[in-house]
């Protein structure tokens, strides 16, 4: 060691990276063997042809870490259907990435999950669709799935890695909630999302056979605050309600361009997964660009960053800061504008009639599932 | 064979011996200047305090002996202390930041 650098001043990238978002989201595939009904992937998948190389993800993933982006989260798709699964994970934990997979669990192995483990990976969240086998598979459509995420649940607790249970919440299995917290308890789950299904993609498709009614969303509720009190130190239960019957809009993302990027299977790199949906909106792609380039310069990014873009009730409102007006996807696809207020919030002129949608929803016989796959991607 | 043994809650006394697990990662973050602790899903942000607890939680202090030590660092009533870290700790440990 020579002379030191100067240390006080901060230089132009340190200013950067105080913005830079805390989790990366890597939709390493569209891949899935299940075909859940309110998958957070866009109707129209990417195909497997088009995917990322090894190599480009490791050098994302060094980007991010440099960006100062904390979090990975691998998810897709099913991301243990990328073979290289193993290098990824061992490349977030080279650059000190924290490492979370997240996964149906149907294709690992043990043998396969030890390698994970020993290349660093450092938490497993399982999605579970019910606690009930034969309606979890059914919702799936993928027969034996649920008796294989019991297993794979118990080998993830087996090799001390900490485990996450996900359950996304509907009309039809929101009966079973409380034996859903329970398994969560029986597996030696830390944490339980109880995730209300958010209505966009193919849960937007499937909003007449998903959309619970609102007691039902309040019964929910109380059940979870209850089984929180129950659980302290035991579990901690992390809940999502619908926005259809919320006052106030979620702060999607944590704020547009603000806590969160999502890159998809090909690489493009976007402000929320439904962001797609949005016409006019660019999206640059790791491809091309470098991510800390993509983050704080690109159009996409900055269309719907802070605050400058909004429009009354938002501009005034004393919770811009708060919620960053909710969802934009929401916001195009309700009130035919990216840029007005989320419906989901009462200050929007059209919230009584967002309302009144669910509700007509889950007070009408459910139709058939459309399940989630290529074919019925390419019809809708 | 022994019964599975039910998950109980950790309880945080003045003789608990706290320690992080290893999923938890206690870290400086170079690009924002201040201290997280990285968690399965959560990135948490301790104050000051917090940090100089959790660098003494090592699975061998007492949460006694970390009070004695920060006492004497801060030059602050051993008593008032061990009850502040008590708590915070006990509040960490229902987050599955600590154990013991």
């Amino acid at each position: 060691m020579t002379a030191a650098a100067p240390t006080s001043v901060p230089s132009p990238d340190a200013a950067a990276c105080a913005r830079a978002p805390v989790g990366l989201l890597a939709e390493l595939t569209h891949r899935c063997p299940l075909q859940c009904p309110y998958c957070s992937n866009p109707l129209a998948l990417e195909r497997a042809a088009g995917e990322l190389s090894t190599e480009a993800w490791l050098d994302v993933l060094a980007q991010a870490a440099d960006l100062g982006v904390l979090q990975l989260h691998l998810s897709g798709g099913e991301p243990t259907a990328r073979r290289d699964l193993e290098e990824i994970v061992a490349g977030a934990a080279k650059v000190g990435l924290y490492s979370n997979l997240i996964t149906a669990g149907v294709l690992l192995t043990r043998a396969r999950l030890e390698k994970l483990a020993a290349r660093g990976l450092d938490h497993v969240q399982i999605s579970i669709q019910d606690a009930h086998a034969a309606n979890a598979d059914r919702i799936a459509h993928y027969a034996g799935g649920h008796a294989k995420k019991l297993e794979v649940a118990q080998w993830v607790r087996a090799l001390g890695l900490p485990l996450t249970l996900n359950a996304p919440i509907h009309r039809q299995n929101i009966q079973n909630l409380p034996a859903i917290i329970e398994l969560a308890v029986t597996l030696g789950a830390r944490r339980l999302e109880v995730a209300h299904v958010q209505y966009y993609g193919w849960a937007l498709r499937n909003r007449q056979a998903l959309m619970p009614t609102r007691e039902q969303v309040l019964q929910s509720a109380e059940l979870v605050e209850a089984a929180r009190e129950r659980l302290r130190g035991i579990l901690v239960i992390d809940f999502v309600v619908p926005d259809y019957y919320a006052r106030r809009p979620k702060p999607c993302m944590g704020g547009w361009g603000r806590g969160s990027i999502v890159i998809t299977p090909s690489g493009k790199a976007l402000p929320c997964h439904a962001a797609e949906t949005i016409p006019g909106l660019a999206f640059d792609s790791v491809r091309e660009k470098r991510l800390r380039d993509i983050w704080l310069e690109s159009e996409a990014f900055q269309a719907f960053r802070g605050t400058a873009w909004m429009r009354e009730p938002c501009r005034s409102c004393e919770l811009r800061e708060v919620d960053w007006g909710g969802c934009r996807c929401q916001a195009l696809a309700f009130a035919g504008d990216a840029s007005l207020t989320d419906p989901a919030c009462d200050k929007s002129p059209l919230h009584a009639a967002f309302a009144g949608i669910a509700e007509l929803d889950a007070n009408l016989p459910p139709p058939p599932l459309v399940f989630r796959n290529p074919r019925a991607g390419a019809r809708a | 064979m022994s019964e599975p043994q039910q998950p109980r809650r950790t309880l945080i006394g003045a003789t608990s011996r706290p320690l992080l697990p290893r999923h938890i990662k206690l870290r400086h973050d170079d690009a924002r200047d201040r201290w997280t602790i990285l968690a399965p899903e959560r990135v948490f942000t301790p104050d000051p305090i917090a940090v100089a607890v959790l660098q003494l939680c090592d699975g061998n202090r007492t949460v006694e002996t970390i009070a004695a030590e920060l006492a004497q660092t801060y030059n602050a009533p051993q008593a008032r202390i061990l009850a502040d870290i008590a708590a915070l700790l006990q509040d960490l440990a229902d987050k599955g930041v600590v154990t013991a």
